[in-house]
C-alpha cells in the first residue's frame, strides 16, 4: 500500500531576501506509513516545527513536496483544506488556543468547519471527549474553569474530533507532572488503536519516545541525521549526545555496564531492561 | 504574514544616530515635524527632504526596511490623495465630470499632503528604529519631568508605555501561534462576507486576551516580588546625559527650523 505520507525534497526558508534569511528545512525526504507510530526528536531549532506545519498545509514549502495519499497537497485548493482536517496538528501548550464557552463548543470547532452534520458533529465530540477522558458533565463547563491537565485535553480532544488519520502532536506531555503525562500519552495510543490513525509525536522526553514509538526521526540541522527503529537509532548513542540530544536512562546504565564488561545488551526500555537482567541473572546461576 | 509588521521596531546598529542621546532625538522629531508643517513650497520640501535623506543614510538603515514599514499605510495615503485631489477649490480646472473636478491646485495639494505623510511617518520610523523601546522611554520620562510639578505620574507613564512597546513581539508572535493553531482545526480567515470573517476572529481575540491578562498578572506579581513600587527614589542604570554631538545635533535643528522658517516668511 501506499505511503500515507512522503516528504520529498522539502525544503523551507524563512524571510527570503532579508537579513533574517534562515534555512529550516533542507532536503528532506521520508515517507510515512499507514498507522506507525513515529516519534520526532531533536533539539531546539533543528526544524521540528517547521517540518510539522508543513505536513497538514499550514506552511508552503519553499520547494519539494508533500504528498498525502500520494498527491501533491498544493496542488489543489481543495486539496489544501482537506490536508488540514485529514492531518490533525496539535500545537505545543494546546490549551492557550480555546476560547468557547463550553468544552463542547470548543471541541466541535474542528467538526464545524469541516461541515459535517449536526448528529455526526455531536457522535465526534463525545467519541473524541471519551478518548481524553472528559466526562459528561465536564462537557458543559467553561475550559476556562479546568485545570492544566484538563484544558490541554480539551485541546487534544479538539483535534482528535476532526477524526484526523495522521495525528501530529507537538510535546504534547510538556509542562504535566507524571499522572497527567501518562494520561495523556495513554489517550493517543487509545485514539491511535480505536481509529487504527498513524501518530507522529515531537518530544524531549527519551523514555517516552522509546516506550511508545516505532520508528524514530531524528532532526539536526535542518536535516534528518537518523531515521530508524529506537533501537537503532539509541544504539547511537554517543552521535546522538554530540547532538545535544538525551538517550534513555536504562540506555545510558546499560552502556555503562558494559563498560564495566557485563555480557549485556543495549536496552532503551524498562521492560527490556528487567528482562535483561534476569536473563543476566539465570547466566551466573547456572554458571 | 504578521511577522512582516515592523512599525515601530527597533533595529539594532551602531551609527551616529543611535548613539545620540533619545532625548536629543525625541526633540529632533518635534521641530522636523514642526518645519514640516511649515513648509509650503517645493523649495522648503527640497530642504526638508534632503535633510530627512541625508539622517536615513547616517543611520544606516536599509531603505528596503523603512519602504516594508510603510506599507500597512498605503491606503491612508492613498485616501489622503483622492481627498484632496477633489476636494481642493481651484481656478485651473483640468477635469471635470459629474459634480467632481480635478484641479491643478489640487493635484498639488494632494501631492504635498501625501508626501507630507510620507516624510512624517519615515521621521518617526527612523526615531524608533533607532532607539530602543527603553531608551526611548527614559528619553521621554527625562523630558516631561518638569510635568511632575502639576502631579502628572510621569514615571508611572511612561513605565506603562516602556511594558506596551516591549510585549508587542510578544503578541505578534503569540497571534501568529494561536492563527495557526486554529487554522489546523480548520478555521478560515481569508474568505467569505464581512461579518463572517469578523466572527472568525473570535478564535483569534479571545485566547489572545486570556493571555495578555495573564501575562499581565505574572509580570505585576513579578514586579512586585522584586519590590517594585513607582519612581519614588528610583536611579537608572544608564544615566543621560548630553554630549558633543547632541549639542551639534540641536544646532543643525535650530538651522533647520530658522531655515524653513524663513523659507515660509518669503513665501517660497
Amino acid at each position: 500500500m501506499e505511503p500515507i505520507l512522503q516528504v520529498q525534497n522539502l525544503t523551507h526558508t524563512y524571510s527570503v531576501g532579508t537579513p533574517f534569511e534562515h534555512v529550516a528545512l533542507d532536503g528532506m525526504n521520508f515517507s510515512v506509513e499507514r498507522g506507525e507510530f513515529i516519534g520526532i526528536i531533536g533539539h531546539t531549532g533543528s526544524g521540528k516545527s517547521t517540518l510539522m506545519q508543513h505536513l497538514n498545509g499550514l506552511l508552503k514549502p519553499t520547494s519539494g513536496k508533500v504528498l498525502l495519499d500520494g498527491k501533491d497537497i498544493w496542488s489543489d485548493k481543495k486539496l489544501t483544506r482537506q490536508a488540514r482536517f485529514r492531518v490533525g496538528l496539535v500545537f505545543q501548550y494546546p490549551e492557550y488556543q480555546l476560547f468557547e464557552e463550553t468544552v463542547y463548543k470548543d471541541i466541535s470547532f474542528g467538526p464545524k468547519n469541516m461541515g459535517l452534520s449536526k448528529e455526526e458533529i455531536d457522535r465526534r465530540v463525545r467519541e473524541a471527549a471519551g478518548f481524553v477522558g472528559l466526562t459528561e458533565d465536564q462537557l458543559q463547563v467553561s475550559p476556562f474553569d479546568l485545570s492544566g491537565g484538563q484544558k490541554r485535553r480539551v485541546a487534544i480532544a479538539g483535534v482528535i474530533a476532526m477524526e484526523p488519520e495522521v495525528l501530529i502532536l507537538d510535546e504534547p506531555t510538556a509542562g504535566l507532572d507524571p499522572v497527567g503525562r501518562e494520561e495523556i500519552l495513554a489517550n493517543i495510543q487509545a485514539y491511535r488503536r480505536a481509529k487504527n490513525a498513524t501518530i507522529m509525536m515531537v518530544s524531549h522526553s527519551m523514555n517516552d519516545v522509546a516506550r511508545l514509538t516505532d520508528r524514530l526521526l531524528v532532526l539536526n540541522g535542518a536535516h534528518i541525521a537518523m531515521d530508524g527503529t529506537p533501537e537503532q537509532v539509541f544504539a547511537r548513542a554517543r552521535e546522538l549526545e554530540e547532538m545535544g540530544l538525551d538517550i534513555p536512562e536504562v540506555t545510558r546504565v546499560f552502556l555503562r555496564l558494559q563498560e564495566m564488561g557485563l555480557p549485556v545488551e543495549p536496552v532503551y526500555t524498562m521492560d527490556q531492561a528487567v528482562a535483561a537482567l534476569k536473563r543476566l541473572k539465570e547466566g551466573n546461576a547456572h554458571a | 504574514m504578521l511577522k512582516d509588521i515592523t512599525l515601530g521596531q527597533f533595529f539594532p546598529g551602531n551609527s551616529a544616530i543611535h548613539r545620540l542621546d533619545p532625548r536629543t532625538k525625541l526633540v529632533m522629531l518635534v521641530v522636523y515635524i514642526v518645519a514640516l508643517f511649515v513648509a509650503v513650497s517645493w523649495v522648503s520640501y527640497g530642504v526638508m527632504a534632503a535633510f530627512l535623506i541625508l539622517a536615513v543614510a547616517i543611520s544606516r538603515i536599509p531603505p528596503k526596511n523603512i519602504v516594508r514599514g510603510m506599507k500597512p499605510l498605503v491606503i491612508i495615503l492613498i485616501f489622503t490623495g483622492i481627498l484632496n485631489v477633489f476636494f481642493t477649490e481651484g481656478s485651473h480646472v483640468l477635469v471635470s465630470f459629474w459634480k467632481l473636478k480635478i484641479t491643478l491646485e489640487g493635484l498639488e495639494r494632494a501631492f504635498f499632503m501625501m508626501i507630507r505623510i510620507l516624510m512624517l511617518i519615515t521621521g518617526t520610523f527612523l526615531l524608533t528604529y533607532t532607539t530602543s523601546p527603553i531608551a526611548l522611554t527614559d528619553g521621554l520620562e527625562s523630558l516631561l519631568n518638569p510635568l511632575k510639578i502639576i502631579k502628572v505620574p510621569v514615571h508611572e507613564l511612561s513605565m506603562m508605555m516602556c511594558i506596551a512597546l516591549r510585549f508587542i513581539p510578544t503578541l505578534i508572535e503569540e497571534t501568529d501561534k494561536i492563527m495557526s493553531a486554529q487554522k489546523a482545526r480548520g478555521a478560515d480567515f481569508e474568505t467569505g462576507k464581512l461579518m463572517q470573517r469578523v466572527k472568525a476572529l473570535i478564535p483569534i481575540l479571545v485566547p489572545l486576551f486570556i493571555s495578555a491578562f495573564r501575562r499581565a498578572d505574572e509580570l505585576a506579581t513579578a514586579m512586585e516580588c522584586r519590590c517594585y513600587h513607582g519612581g519614588e527614589g528610583r536611579t537608572k542604570m544608564k544615566l543621560l546625559r548630553y554630549m558633543r554631538r547632541d549639542y551639534l545635533t540641536y544646532g543643525v535643528g535650530i538651522l533647520l527650523l530658522a531655515a524653513i522658517i524663513t523659507l515660509a516668511v518669503f513665501g517660497l
